[in-house]
């Protein structure tokens, strides 16, 4: 029978009485938002937090409105939300696409949007659709709240830029200009669909047919969540013909270091992470 | 010891007032504190499905939820899916189409068919695979579970598949 190590539970109404008690326990305290991933871990006793801080009880974290300038989602919006949002198949249907092939119903249930983020998990799909989207992820700490956008805020496997007692409380997404295309796909683990390759993109193309901007994000084959920068240079200013996008998405995981393991080779990953590519920036170009 | 926490938990339709620890699994709340052995623990790490039950009305794996994080909730288990001694359509599916063969997996099978009927009344043969993806069988080779379901469907009025803990 695995259950967690001993720990005293803290169910919060609010965020700031989350954040006093990240000050009050420091290290020894952990946030519970799906517990998708956290109780897993804890299961396993690979983290043992003394405290953790659930703020499933605070309400008005879980929605997904359309602002002046853009799309937000609240840190607790539950992927089953996002798979279900006309907002987002109208504007990114990049993330409903996304949220769809994670896990199962039930992890969809009760996965969060920001706990995937602030888990900053390489093999998990929300990190890299989030980057692509160029997302600024909204943080209150105990100095106030900030904004880190999603390319300083994926810094390590299961690292992010967050202070220890900062929480992420909101997902800002900008409003996609006209004619932008996104899409999302993997090459997942048959048990627990997490990825072993996949690429989310964002592309925008101009009256000629020309890419004027192409945002694209490797999950599952890299160490760490990152961005294609060589991929997306291979795209701008070009008219995106079969030829162009085979030859920039061989470039997938250029500046990766790349995973190796039962679940598949490093070369595995860099030949898989390339076909993926091609398709999604196909499927991405024929929605912008 | 980490401190006790006080719980209030309605399941199938009773409302239950515990004294638990904090790192009690929803699953082992309701197989050791309340008896009800039906929902059962296959593989303890979230892949398997067999501790699948309904919070608020939701599928979840009941190994992957503190009983904390229920309180205050709603849940159904595989007991509380039709009054006693009768059998929702769901469970007339699985009886009908040999849905099942060791039954292990049949509890968690049943309440994920639950909600997946639930979000899609007429399911086509590959939404009943996507829906059940996370729910492992180790003896049918799932054909038979998918006519279940599919029975299920053709059988099912709104008014037998509400479950009794949340009519009224
Ligand atoms: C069987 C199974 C299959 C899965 N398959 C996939 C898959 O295919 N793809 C995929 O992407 N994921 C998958 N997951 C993981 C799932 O998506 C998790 O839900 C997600 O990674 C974490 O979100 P959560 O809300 O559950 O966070 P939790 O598990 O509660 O938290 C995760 C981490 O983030 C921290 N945290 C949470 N919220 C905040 C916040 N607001 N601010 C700061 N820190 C916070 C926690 O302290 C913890 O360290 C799977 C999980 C399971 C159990
Ligand atoms: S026992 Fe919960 S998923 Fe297997
Ligand atoms: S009937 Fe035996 S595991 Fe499914």
């Amino acid at each position: 029978m695995s259950v967690p190590a001993v720990f005293d539970y803290h169910p919060v109404q609010s965020v700031d009485e989350a954040i006093a008690l990240l000050q009050l326990y420091g290290d020894e305290a952990k946030i519970l938002a799906g517990g998708h991933s956290l109780l897993p871990a804890m299961k396993l006793r690979l983290t043992q937090p003394e405290h953790l801080i659930d703020i499933g009880p605070i309400p008005n974290l879980a929605y997904i409105r359309k602002e002046k300038d853009a799309i937000v989602l609240g840190t607790l919006t539950r992927y089953k939300q996002i798979e279900q949002s006309e907002i987002l198949h109208k504007y990114y249907p990049i993330l409903p696409e996304g949220t769809a092939l994670i896990g199962d119903q039930q992890v969809r249930n009760r996965g969060t949007i920001g706990g995937s983020v602030a888990h900053s998990d390489p093999a998990g799909d929300m990190p890299g659709i989030v980057l692509a989207l160029k997302a600024q992820l909204v943080v209150q700490g105990a100095n106030g709240t900030r904004t880190i956008a999603a390319d300083d805020f994926f810094v390590d496997t299961f690292l992010t830029a967050l202070e220890q007692d900062e929480i992420v409380t909101a997902i800002r997404l900008p409003l996609p200009a006209p004619h932008t295309g996104s899409a999302y796909a993997k090459i997942s683990n048959k048990a627990s669909h997490y990825a072993i390759a996949g690429c989310a993109a964002v592309l925008t193309i101009n009256k000629k047919g020309l890419c004027t901007s192409a945002s694209i994000a490797i999950t599952g084959a890299s160490t760490r969540i990152i961005r294609a920068s060589e991929v997306e240079a291979a795209l701008i200013s070009k008219k995106l013909d079969d030829a162009t996008i085979t030859s920039a998405s061989s470039h997938a995981v250029a500046n990766a270091d790349l995973i190796s393991d039962i679940h598949g080779s490093a070369e595995y990953r860099q030949q898989m992470a390339a076909v993926i590519t091609r398709r999604v920036i196909m499927h991405a170009l024929e929605r912008a | 010891m980490a401190t006790k926490r006080s719980i209030t938990i309605t399941v199938n339709g009773q409302q239950h007032q515990s004294e638990i620890e904090p790192r009690m699994l929803l699953v082992h709340y309701l197989r050791e504190i309340l008896d009800l052995t039906g929902t059962h623990i296959g593989c303890n790490t979230s892949q398997c499905g067999a501790c699948v039950v309904l919070l608020n009305g939701e599928a979840v794996k009941a190994c992957t939820v503190l009983a904390m994080q229920a309180h205050g909730c709603e849940i159904t288990t595989i007991e509380g899916l039709a009054p006693a001694g009768e059998l929702h359509p769901i469970q007339t599916g699985f009886w009908e189409k040999h849905g099942l063969q060791c039954g292990f997996c049949t509890p968690g099978m049943i309440m994920s068919s639950y909600q997946l009927l639930k979000d899609n009344p007429h399911p086509t043969e590959d939404e009943i695979c996507k829906g059940l993806e996370g729910n492992i069988c180790r003896c049918t080779g799932y054909q038979n579970i998918v006519r279940a379901v599919q029975d299920a469907a053709e059988h099912m009025s709104t008014e037998t598949s509400i479950p009794v803990s949340t009519q009224n």
